[in-house]
């Protein structure tokens, strides 16, 4: 097909989408009017993600591929590119919105018309990361990602939140300007003096320079994922943000550093990678088994699933750097399951926090009897959430800790613990929250999941069963992805 | 027909779909039917299966693509053969008769929790299946969580008790702990044989060398998950807490199907063991260690459930023992008679306790012969069955696993049979306490006192017949017989039973050994019965009756030396090293920009936010005005 005969592609259509129709909820200032734009707009962006599913084809090529010339005094372009991996995260941040505004749908929320458009301008932003194919996009979209989020932290939520935002906002400026200098040195070392990720992969760096940029880089993605030690904002954060605003940081967000190291990390800098593959491994497994002890003995139920993200995103990184096919499929599928089954931990929080008055769990207890049906949601995935067989993230962590084997079997076994530890504190969780008795704050629980909130559990439910059974529907959309991938490592 | 293997999993599938999904909708008779009547049809087409296993029909069915990534390729397939021909049955053929019990011994629940109860039953036998019929690790590890998991869920059925959940979480932690090493063992297998098949990795081990590093760490690391999910030491302690489930659920997860798991994961393995024996010679050690240790605690307990719950536990490290000595029909051959004599023990002690409505002590029974004949007679049989007293079923699965342990080393033989005599000490002791004499409890107790419906009584039955009777199909050569079942298997063990050249006893030696464990047997059940039938053991025990009774102190122990010092580490990283050393860091940088901040501000007269925003728009407005010029 030829270039001129397509009108828009996808992946414009999924950054001027939302970023449009964001803009549009700022002024709907009437009652309810934001949020019903918002939910609409969410699901007509599903909508264009599950129709890009039927142009998948080599011959679509045209619908998935643009690049304008968008600053060529610097050598910018407007390069986007929907490949396997962005294609799966597009689908990830598509229905993490929707989910999110339906779980809170019967939440008022004050000034809906800028919690809504800076919601969906956060989504344009998110977008636009998994996409671009240009550093400079990449790094626009970024901050066009976080700078909402940064807003609707600080306005809406706890009554910490000025101190967790500002936590958030410190950490993750820092990394911004680290990402920011580096990304201009890369781009003074490009053979073509272009942001292209095309000439960043040919870019001839000094060791030297490359082994510093390598962190500058590295430092930036770890506080976004984040990886041990960069986290604390983000127990602090998740706990104090509004609900929609902690399923998109932690279900969406946090596969940007994720999907950044595969995309902008390891195959920019292919030398310091292999130097350093050590030390990053080791910080990772090490974050895992640090972050599993501390999240056994939290009593906030947001804290705790905090704490258990962060398990989960140490894996991957700890996968990825293990740099062999395994680890990285496993990284795929963990990159949507993770942002599926902790967006259903947040459901199932939300809903007991706005039901019961606390998420301490030593003041909850006997939610099983009161609330029979949340107790089935909460116990699916909370059994997705440590990786049980036939939910969807049991096959992405087995090929993840493969991966991390053919790597270094006690490297694999000291990580391998967590799947013992992680049982250890979510179980722990499950029977003080929802078994025994119940007490006078639990008491009354009927009717509970209704409306709305249940047909965000009930999607995200089918959505861990069907790919626990059978996960080759991402390891089929994202096999070019890691191909490529495992090509640029090993040096083909 | 092989390629019907799919419904024996699919109807328990369904079973539970049905019974959980409309569980308030369900009358108590219509979910007993449906929840009984899927493992009724997962029977009969198991004993299809099995006639054309029996005509040499055997093969590997594929169902899907499960994984597929690169060389590496594990299907989700299911595997037709002698072996799990065997469990088929036990599982299904068991399973049914504890679905029937189940219908009259849970119907005091009220419907919504009675299908929750069977809906969890019949994921298990889904489950349970799963395990048995997988054609790789990976398919087979499926199922080894998901028992791992029903059996979570039903130990903790009554969710409303916090030890009843307590003792749901440790069984599933033991669990995990004996999951990572089944985990590791099979990246272990990727990474050495490229496969998971049962067919790839064991054809491709057959030709290793003896003791292969490579073998000895897989094989090691699978009987981790062994130990963990076959209760062995030092996994063992979730097993008799796990009676806080109903007793049905103890009766089929808790002795007759799932703590098999391990020993059919290692039959199923059997030539990377005897090619490891090394780890031949752990896996014996530790499945004698177990029996006698089991055993010896079994002596001074006082619940009936806990007395079942610690046999089993050594009755488990006999069939560990036969592995270790490389006899792996005796092994399954002893998961088969323990299903039927252990399924019937834990009934009939159903029964009492419902009798006694929920009494477990069995201080405070005493008599119930008469009040319970059906439950008195059944259990009795069993008894003899597993006190291995000829010619019931228990001896003749485990005169072989001793007669082998006998031929690979003395010593095993004389602490095996020193189990086996505390084994009709123990049982004969609780035969004798709770039907035997005079009746200890209430008046009112008394007057309630009766026999089980006849749903439970039927099964009890056909349990009994079976236990009795079970050991016909292993009558060993020097007794006369064919040894059917070790016909039957000799498929699945052929490349081990070529390897193998245990030095062959004669008959002469096998009648010895038979008449020396059978006599002290009989001698310790003669023993049992005049001590206990008239004067039961009343006093609380002293000295060394107390560790026993208090099971060795290995519960403390453990909390001691490794939960208590785990929770204070989380403790103090979550309180001194997150909070002061990392966050106090971090917070301080944020001071000092705050203060920075601050200073900026006296200058610019504005917010650092409004700032970005403004930079935003901008580089928006810059990037709009590029592409509308273009």
């Amino acid at each position: 097909m030829n270039p001129n005969d397509v009108l828009i592609t996808f992946p414009e259509l999924l950054i001027w989408f939302p970023l449009l129709s964001g803009l549009i909820a700022f002024f709907l200032v009437k009652g309810n009017s934001a949020k019903q734009w918002a939910v609409i707009s969410s699901f007509i962006t599903v909508a264009i993600v599950a129709a890009s599913f039927f142009f998948t084809d080599k011959n679509y090529f045209h619908f998935n591929n643009v690049s304008y010339v968008w600053m060529p005094s610097i050598g910018s372009s407007f390069a986007l590119m929907y490949d396997g991996m962005g294609r799966m995260l597009c689908l990830l941040t598509a229905l993490a919105f929707p989910l999110a505004f339906l779980t809170t749908y019967n939440t008022s929320y004050s000034k809906p018309n800028n919690f809504y458009g800076l919601m969906l301008l956060s989504q344009t932003g998110l977008m636009g990361v998994f996409c671009a194919m240009d550093a400079l996009v990449f790094y626009f979209f970024w901050e066009l990602a976080i700078i909402p989020i940064y807003f609707l932290a600080s306005q809406w939520g706890g009554e910490k939140r000025i101190q967790a935002t500002f936590k958030f906002f410190v950490y993750t400026f820092a990394a911004s300007l680290l990402l920011m200098v580096g990304i201009i040195y890369v781009y003074l070392h490009t053979p073509d003096s272009s942001f292209s990720i095309h000439s960043f992969l040919k870019a001839k760096l000094p060791p030297g320079g490359e082994k510093l940029v390598f962190w500058l880089f590295f430092a930036a993605f770890a506080v976004k994922m984040p990886l041990f030690p960069f986290h604390t904002w983000q127990p602090d954060a998740y706990e104090q943000a509004t609900a929609p605003v902690t399923m998109i940081l932690s279900g969406v967000m946090v596969k940007m550093g994720v999907f950044a190291l595969i995309r902008w990390l390891i195959p920019v800098f292919p030398y310091a990678t292999g130097l350093f593959t050590n030390i990053v491994i080791g910080l990772s497994v090490a974050g895992m088994v640090y972050a599993s002890c501390v999240a056994w003995v939290q009593d906030d139920l947001k804290r705790l699933v905090a704490y258990s993200s962060i398990v989960h995103v140490g894996l991957m990184c700890a996968a990825v750097f293990a740099g062999n096919q395994s680890g990285t499929e496993g990284v795929m599928l963990q990159m949507f399951n993770h942002g599926i089954n902790i967006i259903g931990l947040w459901i199932v929080v939300e809903l007991i926090e706005k039901h019961f008055g606390t998420r301490k769990i030593s003041e909850l207890g006997g939610i099983a009897s009161s609330a029979p049906v949340l107790t089935v949601f909460l116990v699916i995935i909370a059994l997705a959430n440590i990786a049980l067989p036939l939910t969807n993230a049991f096959v992405g962590e087995f090929l993840m800790f493969n991966g991390l084997f053919v790597y270094g079997k006690w490297t694999a076994a000291i990580a391998l613990t967590t799947i013992i530890l992680s049982a250890v504190y979510t179980l722990n969780m499950v029977q003080k929250v929802f078994y025994g008795n119940t007490n006078s704050l639990t008491a009354l629980g009927a009717g509970m999941v209704k409306g709305s909130a249940a047909a965000a559990l009930t999607v995200v439910v089918i959505i861990i069963l069907l790919l626990g059974v059978y996960p080759k529907l991402l390891l089929d959309l994202t096999k070019d992805t890691v191909n490529v991938f495992m090509n640029r490592i090993m040096g083909l | 027909m092989s390629k019907l293997v799919y419904l024996v999993p699919l109807f328990p599938l369904m079973g539970f779909l049905i019974n959980g999904l409309a569980r308030k909708s369900l009358s108590k008779s219509l979910t007993g039917i449906i929840g009984s009547g899927v493992i009724l049809a997962s029977f009969i087409i198991s004993v299809i299966l099995f006639f054309e296993v029996k005509a040499g029909h055997t093969g590997v069915v594929q169902l899907f693509d499960f994984i597929s990534i690169g060389s590496l390729q594990i299907p989700f397939a299911f595997q037709v053969d002698q072996l799990s021909a065997i469990f088929m049955l036990i599982i299904t053929g068991v399973g049914f008769l504890i679905h029937v019990y189940s219908t009259a011994y849970m119907q005091e629940e009220t419907s919504a929790h009675y299908a929750r109860y069977f809906s969890f039953l019949n994921l298990f036998v889904f489950s349970m299946l799963l395990l048995v019929l997988g054609a790789n690790y990976l398919i087979m590890f499926i199922g080894w969580e998901g028992v791992g998991l029903c059996s979570y869920l039903l130990i903790g059925y009554w969710f409303k008790n916090k030890d009843f959940s307590t003792a749901g979480r440790k069984a599933f932690i033991m669990n995990r702990i004996g999951d990572f090493g089944f985990l590791l063992a099979v990246f272990w297998m990727i990474q050495h044989f490229g496969s998971l098949n049962f067919a790839d990795v064991l054809g491709k081990a057959a030709g290793m060398p003896l003791n292969d590093t490579v073998l000895v760490g897989i094989t090691l690391l699978l009987f981790l998950g062994a130990v963990g999910k076959s209760a062995q030491i030092p996994l063992y302690t979730w097993l008799p807490d796990a009676m806080a489930g109903p007793t049905p659920v103890s009766a089929l997860i808790h002795a007759a199907t799932m703590v098999t798991a391990g020993i059919y994961m290692i039959a199923r393995s059997n030539i990377l063991y005897t090619l490891a024996p090394t780890t031949q010679g752990v896996v014996a050690i530790v499945g004698l260690a177990t029996a006698i240790l089991a055993a010896s605690i079994a002596l001074k307990q006082n619940d009936i459930k806990k007395v079942l719950a610690y046999s089993t536990v050594s009755q488990l490290g006999y069939m560990f023992l036969g592995l270790g000595v490389g006899a792996y029909t005796g092994a399954v051959f002893h998961v088969m008679t323990h299903a039927f004599f252990k399924a019937l023990l834990f009934l009939g002690a159903g029964a009492v306790i419902h009798a006694m409505h929920q009494e477990q002590d069995m201080r405070k029974m005493g008599g119930l012969k008469k009040h319970l004949p059906t439950t008195h007679w059944t259990f009795l049989v069993a008894c003899i069955a597993i006190s291995g007293i000829p010619p019931l079923s228990g001896f003749f699965s485990k005169d072989e696993i001793l007669a082998a342990a006998f031929s690979v080393n003395k010593i095993y033989w004389i602490i095996g049979v020193l189990g086996a005599v505390l084994t009709a000490f123990y049982m004969f002791r609780l035969y004798a306490t709770t039907f035997l004499g005079k009746f200890r409890g209430t008046q009112e107790q008394e007057q309630h006192l009766h026999e089980a419906p006849k749903a439970m009584t039927w099964p009890l039955i056909i349990l009994a017949v079976l236990s009795a009777v079970a050991g016909l199909i292993g009558i060993p050569a020097v007794l006369g017989g064919t040894h059917e079942l070790d016909h039957f298997l000799s498929p699945v063990f052929a490349g081990s039973v070529a390897l193998q050249h245990a030095p062959h006893l004669d008959h002469a030696t096998e009648y010895l050994l038979m008449g020396v464990s059978g006599g002290l047997s009989a001698l310790a059940i003669l023993y049992a019965v005049s001590r206990f039938s008239k004067k039961p053991d009343m006093e609380p025990a002293t000295g060394f009756g107390k560790v026993l009774e208090n099971k060795w102190y290995v519960d403390e122990l453990y909390n001691t030396v490794i939960v208590q010092p785990l929770r204070s580490l989380s403790l103090l990283l979550n309180n001194v090293v997150e909070k002061l050393g990392i966050d106090g860091i971090v917070n301080g940088v944020g001071k000092l920009v705050n203060y920075g901040g601050r200073q900026l501000r006296l200058l610019q007269n504005g917010q650092v936010g409004a700032y970005i925003l403004m930079m935003v728009v901008a580089v928006l407005i810059l990037f709009i005005i590029q592409l509308f010029v273009l």
